[in-house]
């Protein structure tokens, strides 16, 4: 058995030398992807989560990996969504990227990610008050699209697959 | 040697591929998903703890989480090492203050672009830990699952993030360079 925080660091390490080997990392690329002007960004992460999303599955059916969903808070996962996303737009690292970023030399994602810490700390204060009113609504549980909606994963996989080649290859028509 | 010029960039369909399989692996070793934001909830809940130690004690989100390093405390540790590393061994190792897209638009000055960093990092912190994970947590590990919370969410940080970079920006997809 791997120690846990060996295996934390060797895959991290491992993560952060492809973003910062396809670019991902950079402000530039992470803006041009919101402004829908440069979809590297979008060509990594499809391109994991199809490769990911397909071996996993495997994994599953075979009985060698258990999932681990996050429960569905609708709404929660809707507004925090939206509020994730305007302040990825002014900082232009996310979360992990942010670090990154400041590895290969990018000194305004301290800034970011000092901002981080801070908006972690002010969450922590909300929780009482956001697991009382925001938590509750749409509170749906641990569930994936495909069960919901009756959709065994043997079918939802390879269509999403698809779905996800698809924009990708639109992507490319459209020189982006 | 101090001459070679930087190495190209990898394809990023490949280096997303790889992503990808280190993400299956990760699982199957070490039973691990792919995340970062929680990470913030812990080093804040240690930084915090050094200045109002009672505050972190009696407060519920920071005892879910604790403050000691695990698994995706290396991780993100390991992000910045593994772009350190690979930038130094590339020669794409660029110290720089202020993007050039940031420059292009808002001018060379320091001090807007650290506020709007530092304010950008508050407000996208605070977003993830409200929808539960942020586009590693969500946007990978989540969506590979297909899971419900994670296909909303991850959604709704690309139409937020459409949205204020447009504002910022202008129009999406018009006007100045990449």
């Amino acid at each position: 058995m791997i120690p846990p925080l060996v295996a934390g660091l060797v895959t991290g390490i491992l993560f952060g030398v492809l973003l910062q080997r396809a670019e991902v990392l950079r402000y530039d690329r992470q803006l041009g992807a919101l402004r829908l002007v440069d979809m590297t960004i979008f060509k990594f992460m499809l391109s994991a989560v199809i490769v990911g999303m397909v071996g996993l599955h495997v994994a599953f059916a075979l009985g060698w990996a258990a999932p681990h969903l996050k429960a569905t808070h609708l709404l929660a996962n809707l507004l925090g969504g939206l509020v994730f996303g305007a302040g990825w737009a002014l900082l232009g690292y996310c979360p992990g990227t942010s670090l990154g970023a400041l590895g290969e030399g990018r000194w305004d994602a301290a800034f970011g990610i000092a901002g981080g810490i801070a908006g972690a700390t002010l969450y922590a204060l909300a929780y009482p008050w956001v697991k009382d009113h925001l938590l509750p609504v749409g509170a749906l549980g641990k569930v994936t699209l495909p069960a919901l909606i009756g959709v065994p994963s043997w079918i939802a996989v390879p269509l999403a697959a698809i779905g996800f080649g698809a924009l990708l290859a639109w992507f490319e028509r459209r020189g982006l | 040697m101090a001459d070679r010029p930087p190495r190209p960039p990898m394809n990023p369909y490949l280096a997303g591929g790889l992503a990808g399989l280190l993400a299956v692996a990760s699982v199957l070793l070490t039973g691990k998903y792919l995340g970062a934001s929680t990470t913030f909830v812990r080093v804040a809940g240690r930084f915090v703890a050094a200045f109002a130690p009672d505050l972190v004690a009696k407060n519920p989100y920071f005892a879910k989480y604790g403050t000691s390093p695990d698994w995706q405390w290396m991780f993100v540790l390991g992000i910045l090492l593994g772009g350190l590393g690979a930038s130094l061994a590339t020669r794409t190792f660029r110290p720089q203050v202020v993007p050039d897209t940031w420059r292009e638009r808002f001018g060379p000055a320091p001090l807007p672009r650290f506020v709007a960093a530092f304010v950008g990092g508050l407000v996208m912190v605070f977003g993830a830990r409200l929808a539960g994970g942020c586009p590693s947590g969500h946007g990978l590990s989540g969506v590979m699952q297909l899971s419900l919370s994670s296909l909303v969410a991850a959604g709704a940080f690309f139409v937020g993030g459409i949205a204020v970079a447009s504002l910022l920006y202008g129009r999406a997809g018009k006007g100045g360079g990449r």
